[in-house]
Order: C-alpha cells, then structure tokens, then sequence
C-alpha cells in the first residue's frame, strides 16, 4: 500500500514537472521559430545562451508583479477564473501515456474524459470575460464560447473515429491496436481533430476571441501579474495537450521503426507543436462567419464521413 | 492503487488537489511578494471612448441560436456514439449493429443538409 501511495505520488510529480517545463519548452521555442520566421532572431539576452532563459525570467517576473482587480470586476468570479481555465488541462495531461506504461494513471474511459476536461476550460475563459465587466472582455468571451460550440462536434467526432476504429476508449489500447496503414485511412479524422483543437485553443488562424487588433485581448485585457501568466500557462498547456493527444490518438504514439520508446511520442508531438507555431506565423486571422463556415459546412462534413468509412472498414475487415 | 475501475479515478481527484495547491501557493507567494501601489485610476476599466452610461441592457437580434441547437442535437449523437463505437465490432454485433449506427448518423447528416440548405448555416 505505501510503495502504490508512494508510485501515484512519484508519478503525478513527474506530470507535474512536464506539465510546467513543456509549455515553457513550447513558448521558447516560439519565440524563437517566429522571430526567425520573420528574420528576427528573438530573445537573446537571459540566460546567455540565444536567450534560454527568457520564459524562466519571466517565470520570476510575474509573481512580483501588482495584481489589479478593477473596481466594476466581480471580484470572486475573475479571480477564480485563472485556476478554472488553468487546471483541467493538468487533470487531462495526467491520463494521457506517452510511452508504454509511462503515464500518470491510465484510467478505462481515457479519451472521453480527456474530451470533456478539456471543455472545461473554456468556463474559464467565460468566467474572465463576463467577470471583467469590460467590453472587450465580454465580446472576447461570447467569440470564444461561440467557436468552441462550432469545433468541439467536429474534435469529439474525429476522436470517436479511431475509438471505433481501436474498439476501446483507452489511450494505451488505442495505440496497441494501431497499425502504420492507420496514417492512411484516419488522416481526415487526424487533421479534422488537430484543426479544432487548435480552434479551441485560439491558437491563430483561430485567435478571433482574444484578436488583439481588435479587442486588446479579449478575455484576459483586464489580467496582471500571476493571473494574466497563468492563463498563458493554460494556453500553452493546451498546446502541449492537443499534440500528445494528436500524437497518440493519430499518428501511433510510441509505435515507430527501431523499436517503441517515449522518444517517438515526443519527437511526433514536438513536430505537432512546430506545426502550431508555423501555422501562426502563416495564416492570417479567420473571421467570424469564415469560422463557422469551415466548421459546420467542411470539419463536421468531413469528420461524418470519416466515421462512415471507419465503420465501414472495421466490419468489412 | 488498483482498487478496481474506481481507484484510478481516486488518482485523477489526487490531480485536481495538486492543481489547486499549485494555483494557491502560486497566488500566495505573489501576495507576499507583489508592491501595493493604490491608485484609483489603475481600478478604471481598461476602455476607451465614452464612459458608458445609464443601463447596460440592450435589445438584440439572436442570430447564433440555430448554431447552439444544432450543437446539442449532435452533441446528444456523440454521447451515444462513444459506447457503441467500443463494441459495435465485437462478437454478436457488426453490419446490423453499424447499418443502425449509419441511420442514426444519416437523419442528422439529414438534418444540417437541410440547415445548410435553407441558408441558416450563413453567418448574418
């Protein structure tokens, strides 16, 4: 009993650290792959080394910083708002494997509830926007719950797809039963699933609910200090979330040649998070009837269909 | 913990405690560490123009309502498509299991060809 307390406890630890150390990993190389995508060289100071150390900088700048609480806000509401936005996508990171037993805690229903964490997130976002009493904040919140209500059908559609394809709702059985022809027959469902995910995420060209252009920056405007970094934090942890998940729903996690290893599912969401990024440096933004549009009259389509086929093939094989 | 198909939840309630925690002593350390530097106009909302007045309340035309019932109708299909999509391959199921499962889908791929066509999926 105490060595099982004391794996859950080491294992959980080890989440953690990934779930603090990969978005920092992700937001450098941000950074840098944007600044040198528009032939800027990015941070170059922290740490010495092509600027390292820049998140971690800000890592310590933040806490130090004045928290501000407008005076219209409710002040309950937007100082929970944060930890709502913040911690369900830890929840999820810990049931997502990367490696053959290396995982958090494998439970029997893994992509459902990983699916539906995951919606929670956007309570968040919604208690920010409403809380602020702030204009922009309000649009941004009402343009972002609006977008999740387009692609969360077509996320939870392409998911459903490999769940029938595999036959379980598990993550780990999902990649047992994956097999390399799968990078064929699921790519409508794998790309249907990576674009609404980035669509939930707000990730550009899906940034209409914090575009700073025209709201300042939706949700968050009227956030400082620690709060303001932890919703950063929460995006880039959705970002890291959606590749492992892409990574090992879609592309066979640690299935790779020379053997299985962790290492496969990390160098494949590693070019997953490249992906997002050259994505942002690429696309301008969509706007609001281009969004539905490509969700209801294109993804949900697409993600139909690739049910059809998955049933199809299934009983036929 | 292998207390049966429960126990591994146990674990995953253990991760919102962590997250909790994680938030708190974050916020803690910055209270303890942030200046306090009051001035009455860092509390204004963060706008520009005008500031509003009188009453927030407005008429509105509610254009996105057919959006959110169309989500709930497909979202309804996707609660039920998960535990079928487990087992509809097994023994003692197949094409009849999926020839059901394809109705199902097919009356709502009927429904948004219909939303689609009489042009409500257009964004006004």
């Amino acid at each position: 009993m105490t060595t099982d307390l004391l794996e859950v406890a080491l294992r959980l630890a080890v989440v953690f650290v990934a779930f603090l150390t990969l978005p920092l990993l992700v937001g450098q190389l941000e950074h840098k792959v944007l600044a040198h995508m528009q032939a800027r060289v990015g941070p170059m100071y922290a740490g010495g080394f092509h600027g390292w150390a820049q998140l971690i900088a800000d890592g310590v700048k933040f806490p130090q910083k004045e928290e501000i609480v407008p005076a219209a806000a409710d002040r309950t509401v937007f100082r929970l708002a944060p930890a709502v936005a913040l911690i369900p996508y830890f929840v999820a990171m810990v049931v997502v494997p990367v490696g053959p037993g290396l995982v958090g805690q494998d439970i029997g229903a893994g992509v459902f509830f990983v699916l539906a964490v995951m919606g929670v997130g956007v309570i968040g976002t919604l208690m920010a926007g409403w809380a602020s009493a702030n204009k922009y904040s309000a649009l941004g919140a009402v343009r972002q719950v609006s977008q999740l209500m387009a692609y969360e059908l077509p996320f939870v559609l392409a998911a459903a797809s490999v769940v029938m394809a595999a036959g379980s709702l598990g993550f780990t059985d999902i990649v047992n039963a994956w097999q390399p022809w799968w990078l064929v027959w699921q790519l409508p469902a794998g790309v249907v699933f990576f674009v609404a995910g980035l669509a939930e995420l707000n990730r550009p060209p899906f940034d209409m609910p914090v575009a700073d252009a025209e709201i300042i920056f939706g949700p968050y405007t009227e956030y400082t200090g620690l709060r303001f970094a932890l919703f950063l934090l929460a995006e880039y942890a959705g970002i890291v979330l959606l590749c492992f998940l892409t990574a090992v729903l879609f592309l066979g996690g640690w299935n790779g040649p020379f053997g299985d290893s962790w290492l496969w599912t990390f160098a494949k969401a590693g070019v997953l998070a490249f992906l997002v990024i050259w994505l942002r440096v690429s696309y301008p933004r969509l706007r609001a009837d281009q969004l539905q549009k490509l969700a209801w009259q294109l993804l949900i389509p697409v993600a139909l269909a690739q049910l059809l086929l998955t049933g199809v093939v299934t009983v036929a094989w | 913990m292998d207390e049966g198909y429960l126990g591994g939840y146990a674990v995953v309630g253990a991760a919102v405690g962590l997250g909790v925690v994680f938030v708190a002593t974050g916020l803690l350390a910055n209270r303890l560490l942030r200046p306090v530097v009051s001035t009455p106009e860092k509390y204004t909302t963060y706008e520009c123009g005008i500031d509003p007045v009188g009453e927030g309340w407005a008429q509105t035309h509610i254009r996105y309502y057919v959006f959110a019932y169309l989500y709930v109708i497909f979202a309804v299909d996707a609660v039920y498509l998960y535990p079928w999509a487990t087992v509809f391959d097994g023994s003692g199921y197949g094409v009849t299991t999926l020839v059901e499962m394809i109705v199902f889908i097919g009356f709502l791929a009927t429904g948004i060809g219909y939303a689609w066509r009489r042009g409500v999926l257009k964004w006004m």
